[in-house]
């Protein structure tokens, strides 16, 4: 018996030798000789014999029905003939290869085509970082098993004052992304994939309607929608051009013009693919350098009002002069945040009213952090007083400043 | 997967959007795409940076001509498939051919044997991956997992019967990845499976 030896990759080195190839060992026998004597073959008629082809070829039959086909083989020319074909056919079975595409081959990819013949409705720059990150998740979701859609993962945010979190699955968090991701696509016509209606209009009341409208648990079957309505909204942007990045899209409590809800969609969408990632075992690498520069700078310009929001929740210290409150428009204290990496840079962050305009001259602090360890604080994932930052001046400044970066996450 | 299953209509539509110049239907077309294109050529030439290669000569060559895509002639799918096999037993000629000593029949037999298994090779991969789930299915607990017919059938909760039928049909398809022409090509990536 040839065994393991015709499992070769290419494993025909007899192209037209007439003669059949006996069959890999089966199951039962796999390392030791045949019994002998052999019982006589069972007397099978003709069609079964036939439909024993297939398996007889693939060793997956039963030792005396493999020796019923041999003996066949030899007086009957049309089933010899088929065997032989079906036995190199197995030859040709390879373990599918696991095909991790470099993420960056697509945007190198795409970018050639689009120098050699440029496009007549481009995809607009700010929801470039949005179609890239969707595009990296797709490919992790395309590598994993069925099982895998189930493996627990825990949605994690800041809230206020500490840490919060949700338990979910894989499939829970795309379907979070797919329902929150709606918010976009609905304000610019797209259809509505919630089954039932939100109790409010928020990220995370959409979410819990989307999880709540199903019985069984969420499986794989929730990536087509989410992958469809990715792609009709990256349609949909680049068709409205990108003037229409000023439309405002309503959050619930807040709104972002749509050019930054596609950047904070994809930086959503890059957290949660980190999660998965970490869940079931894969590696993850952060976004290219210039989405993760505008996802940054998203989070830098955001973080004026949420101190702001943190003030009025009694959450942070009251603007110094907190009786001649600074006037719109005129410069106010200001902390220097200066990100490191690829993708970084450096923003004034005023201090005391959203209004004011930061200023070098009245700067009164600086925090310096890593641009992914700044996201990470930005997405919740890790909290305001263990974030790796380097500090100078105002500790008061420097501590709202990081529970304000903290508290841009949500679930 | 969803790719196998598209209508033609998504086919007509995709083609017309590529004609329209939008960049979004390209990377539409990337993403459903990419990883067979990528496959092909991987299996043909055997090195992923060759294979990033032609992975992007296909994508040009289509975002640059969508009108050379007759959707009457069959799936999109089978198209860029059969573009993607061409390139990369194209490059692999090529390569072979430049790395080939002058006047060596030997070689340049060597050479026809060598394109011929690569692409036997990468058109069986795009027919297991375009075949019916149940039959792959089946050939993937018989094969892989070194079920027999009877487990398999167990497995995959159909009778005996029909675990062979699958079996025997599944070859069937799987054989005709060496029906090419006598060059290796063109390889007839047809939408019959």
């Amino acid at each position: 018996m040839s065994g393991d030896a015709d499992r070769s990759a290419d494993g025909r080195e007899e192209p037209r030798s007439p003669r059949i190839p006996l069959p890999r060992s089966s199951v039962e026998d796999t390392g030791t000789p045949l019994p002998e004597p052999a019982p006589a073959p069972p007397v099978l008629p003709h069609r079964v014999l036939k439909s024993l082809l297939g398996a007889w070829a693939l060793a997956a039959c039963a030792p005396e029905e493999a020796m019923a086909v041999e003996e066949h083989l030899g007086s009957c020319g049309s089933c010899a003939e088929e065997a032989l074909r079906l036995r190199e056919a197995v030859g040709l079975l390879h373990p599918a290869e696991s095909l991790d595409l470099d993420p960056g081959l697509r945007t190198r990819v795409l970018e050639g085509c689009l120098d050699r013949r440029p496009p007549r409705i481009p995809v607009p720059e700010w929801a470039a970082p949005y179609d890239a990150e969707v595009a990296r998740l797709d490919a992790l979701l395309q590598d994993i098993g069925d099982a895998d859609w189930h493996t627990p993962v825990r949605l994690r945010w800041f809230a206020g004052e500490g840490p919060a979190s949700r338990r979910s699955t894989v499939a829970g968090v795309i379907a979070h992304l797919l329902a929150v991701d709606a918010l976009v696509a609905v304000s610019l016509g797209l259809d509505e994939p919630l089954p039932v209606p939100a109790e409010a209009p928020t990220p995370q009341a959409r979410t819990e309607a989307y999880w709540g409208a199903t019985r069984h648990p969420l499986t794989r079957q929730v990536r087509e929608p989410w992958r469809d309505q990715s792609h009709g909204l990256v349609r949909t942007v680049s068709f409205a051009g990108g003037g229409s990045g000023r439309l405002a899209v309503p959050y619930g409590d807040f709104e972002l013009p749509l050019r930054d809800a596609m950047v904070d969609r994809a930086f959503e969408c890059w957290i949660h693919a980190e999660d998965i990632a970490e869940a079931v075992d894969y590696p993850y690498g952060p976004p290219a350098p210039r989405h993760l520069h505008r996802m940054i700078d998203l989070a830098a310009r955001l973080l004026p009002a949420s101190l702001a929001a943190r003030r009025r929740a009694g959450l942070a210290t009251p603007p110094r002069e907190a009786r001649h409150l600074v006037a719109a428009g005129a410069p106010g204290r200001s902390l220097r945040l200066e990100i490191e990496g690829l993708g970084g840079g450096e923003w004034l962050v005023p201090l005391d009213s959203p209004a004011a305009v930061a200023s070098r001259a009245n700067e009164v602090a600086h925090v310096a952090l890593d641009g992914v360890e700044f996201c990470r604080l930005a997405a919740g994932h890790v909290c305001p007083g263990d974030a790796a930052a380097g500090q100078d001046g105002d500790r008061e400044a420097i501590r709202d400043v990081l529970f304000a970066v903290a508290s841009l996450s949500r679930m | 997967m969803a790719t196998k299953d598209a209508p033609p209509r998504w086919d007509r539509k995709m083609q017309q959007r590529l004609a329209r110049g939008e960049a979004a239907a390209l990377g539409e077309l990337y993403d459903r795409f990419a990883s067979l294109v990528h496959g092909l050529a991987h299996r043909v030439l055997g090195d992923e940076r060759a294979a990033d290669g032609i992975t992007r000569e296909v994508f040009v060559h289509v975002w640059e001509n969508p009108e050379s895509y007759d959707p009457k002639q069959g799936p999109l799918r089978s198209w860029v498939a059969a573009l993607a096999h061409r390139l990369a037993v194209r490059r692999l000629r090529a390569n072979e051919i430049a790395s080939l000593v002058h006047g060596d029949e030997n070689a340049t037999e060597e050479l026809e044997r060598k394109v011929r298994r690569a692409s036997v090779a990468a058109r069986a991969d795009y027919i297991v991956t375009s075949m019916p789930t149940p039959l792959r299915a089946a050939l993937e607990r018989a094969y892989f997992q070194r079920r027999d017919y009877r487990q398999t059938a167990a497995d995959l909760g159909i009778t005996e019967d029909e675990a062979r039928r699958r079996l025997r049909l599944g070859l069937q398809l799987l054989a005709t990845a060496h029906d090419t022409g006598p060059s290796g090509g063109p390889p007839g990536y047809g939408g019959a499976v």
